[in-house]
C-alpha cells in the first residue's frame, strides 16, 4: 500500500529522536537554550512594564497588569484563599508564565519547540519548587503530626475505612502529586508537539515524494494547521493548570478544614 | 543510569522520554528560581503598591463622596426646617390677619350701627320739633282764622247766595294761601 502511494523514498514517521536533538555547542540543547530566553523575556516583559507604572495604566501596562492579575486574583486567591494568597502571588505568577511562555515556544514560527516537552524542566519546577513549598508551609502552619493528620486523613470519613484511605491519600500528596503535576503538562505537550510533526511531515513528504498523492498533501498540512490551534489552547490550558494544581495544593496544605 | 543516558544521548532513538535528563532538572530549576527572584524582588511589589495605591485613591474618593453626601443631606434638612418653619409662621401670619380683620369688621359694624342709630334719632327728633313747632303754629292760625270767618260769616247777610258762595270761596282761598306755605 505504502508502496503504491509513495513512489519516492520510504516516509519515515516522527517520534522520540525529533524531541532529542543534537547539541547546538558543547552539550547545550535547544530546550536549554529556550529556557533561558524565556526567563529573559518573561523577566523583561515585566520589568518594563512595571518600572514606570501609573494609577490609570496604558496599553503595556494594562497587558501585565492583566496578567499579573489573573495569577493573582483567578488562581492564587481563588486557591488558597484571599486570607493567605499575599505571599504566593510571585510563585504562582512566575509558576503560570513560565509554563506558559516555554509551551508556546511550541508554536513560534522558526523557534518551534516545547521546551516542557521535555520532563526534567516541569519536573524541577513540580518536585523542587512546588512540592516543597506546599509541605513546608503546611507543617509550619499545623505542626509535624497536625499536618499528617490533615493531610491524610480527611474530615468526616468513617473510621473503618481509615486504614485503606490513609495510605492512598498519603501516596496521593506525598508522591503522586508532583509527578502528576510535571508529567500532565510534559505528556500534553510531547503529544501535542508529535501531531504536529506527523501532520507537517507527512504534508512534506506527500508533497515532495508522492506521485498522484500531491492532492492529499494539503489535507495534511491543513490538518497540522487546524492542529496548531488547538495545540495554542492546551499550551494556554496547561499552563493554568500547572499554575492552578500549584495554587490549590498550596491551599489545601493551610485551609484549616478541608 | 547517567552513563546510560549519556550513551542515550548520542543515540537520540534509544532516549527514554519519561527519564528526565538531570541536567535540564538543574537548569530548569535554576532559571525557575531566577525568575521568581526577579518576580518576587521587582514585579510583584510594584504591582501591589499600585494596587494599594488605587484602592487608596478609590476609597479616599468614595470617601470625599460620602462627606459631599451628608453635607448635602443636612444641608437639605436645614432647608427643609427653615422652609416647614416659614410656612408655620405664614399660617400663624394669615389666622392673626383673618382674626383681626374680622375684629375690624365687627367694630365697623357696630360703628356703623351705631352712627345710623343716631342719625335716625337726630332725624326723628328733629320731625318732632318742626311738627311741634307746625302743630303750633296751625293751632294759632286755625284760631284766628275761624275768628275771621265767623266775624265775615255775622258781619255780612247770608241772603244773596252768590255772595255766600264768593264768601266761603275767598275764605278757602285764604286757608290755602295759607296751608301752602306751612305743607312745604
Amino acid at each position: 500500500m505504502t508502496k503504491l502511494l509513495a513512489s519516492g523514498g520510504e516516509f519515515v514517521a516522527p517520534g522520540v529522536k525529533d524531541f532529542f536533538l543534537p547539541p547546538i555547542f558543547g552539550s547545550v540543547t535547544k530546550p536549554m537554550v529556550l529556557l533561558v530566553l524565556s526567563i529573559v523575556i518573561i523577566g523583561a516583559f515585566f520589568i518594563a512594564a512595571t518600572r514606570n507604572m501609573k494609577l490609570i495604566p496604558g496599553k503595556f501596562q494594562f497587558a501585565a497588569e492583566s496578567v499579573y492579575d489573573f495569577g493573582r486574583n483567578n488562581i492564587a486567591r481563588e486557591q488558597i484563599g484571599a486570607k493567605d494568597f499575599k505571599p504566593f502571588i510571585p510563585l504562582i505568577l512566575t509558576i503560570f508564565t513560565f509554563v506558559l511562555v516555554n509551551n508556546l515556544f511550541g508554536l513560534i514560527p522558526v523557534i518551534q519547540f516545547p521546551t516542557m516537552s521535555h520532563i526534567g524542566f516541569p519536573l524541577a519546577v513540580s518536585l523542587l519548587v512546588v512540592y516543597p513549598v506546599y509541605h513546608f508551609v503546611g507543617f509550619k502552619r499545623h505542626g509535624f503530626v497536625g499536618y499528617l493528620k490533615h493531610q491524610t486523613i480527611p474530615p468526616g470519613a468513617p473510621w473503618f475505612v481509615l486504614p485503606l484511605l490513609i495510605p492512598i491519600e498519603f501516596f496521593q500528596k506525598f508522591i503522586l502529586n508532583p509527578l502528576t503535576l510535571a508529567i500532565r503538562v510534559f505528556a500534553a505537550m510531547f503529544a501535542g508537539h508529535l501531531l504536529l510533526l506527523v501532520f507537517t511531515l507527512a504534508g512534506e513528504f506527500l508533497l515532495l515524494n508522492g506521485g498522484l498523492t500531491v492532492i492529499v498533501a494539503p489535507v495534511s498540512f491543513a490538518f497540522a494547521i487546524a492542529l496548531t490551534f488547538l495545540e495554542a489552547l492546551i499550551m494556554c490550558l496547561q499552563a493554568y493548570i500547572f499554575a492552578l494544581l500549584s495554587a490549590s495544593y498550596i491551599g489545601m496544605a493551610l485551609a484549616e478544614e478541608h | 543510569m547517567f552513563h546510560a543516558l549519556i550513551m542515550a544521548a548520542e543515540d537520540p532513538s534509544k532516549v527514554n522520554p519519561v527519564v528526565p535528563h538531570p541536567a535540564e532538572i538543574i537548569l530548569g530549576l535554576v532559571a525557575f528560581l531566577l525568575l521568581l527572584f526577579v518576580v518576587k524582588k521587582f514585579v510583584s511589589p510594584r504591582f501591589e503598591a499600585l494596587y494599594a495605591e488605587r484602592t487608596a485613591k478609590i476609597e479616599g474618593g468614595i470617601e470625599k463622596a460620602e462627606q459631599a453626601q451628608a453635607e448635602a443631606q443636612r444641608t437639605l434638612e436645614q432647608y427643609k426646617e427653615q422652609l416647614a418653619e416659614a410656612r408655620a409662621e405664614a399660617a400663624r401670619i394669615r389666622d392673626d390677619a383673618r382674626a383681626e380683620g374680622l375684629q375690624i369688621i365687627e367694630e365697623l359694624r357696630e360703628q356703623a350701627q351705631a352712627e345710623s342709630a343716631r342719625i335716625v334719632a337726630q332725624g326723628q327728633h328733629q320731625l318732632d320739633a318742626q311738627r311741634a313747632q307746625i302743630v303750633a303754629e296751625l293751632r294759632a292760625d286755625l284760631g284766628r282764622t275761624a275768628v275771621e270767618l265767623a266775624s265775615k260769616v255775622v258781619g255780612e247777610s247770608l241772603e244773596d247766595e252768590a255772595r255766600r258762595r264768593g264768601t266761603v270761596d275767598r275764605f278757602l282761598n285764604e286757608l290755602d294761601a295759607v296751608a301752602a306755605p306751612a305743607s312745604k
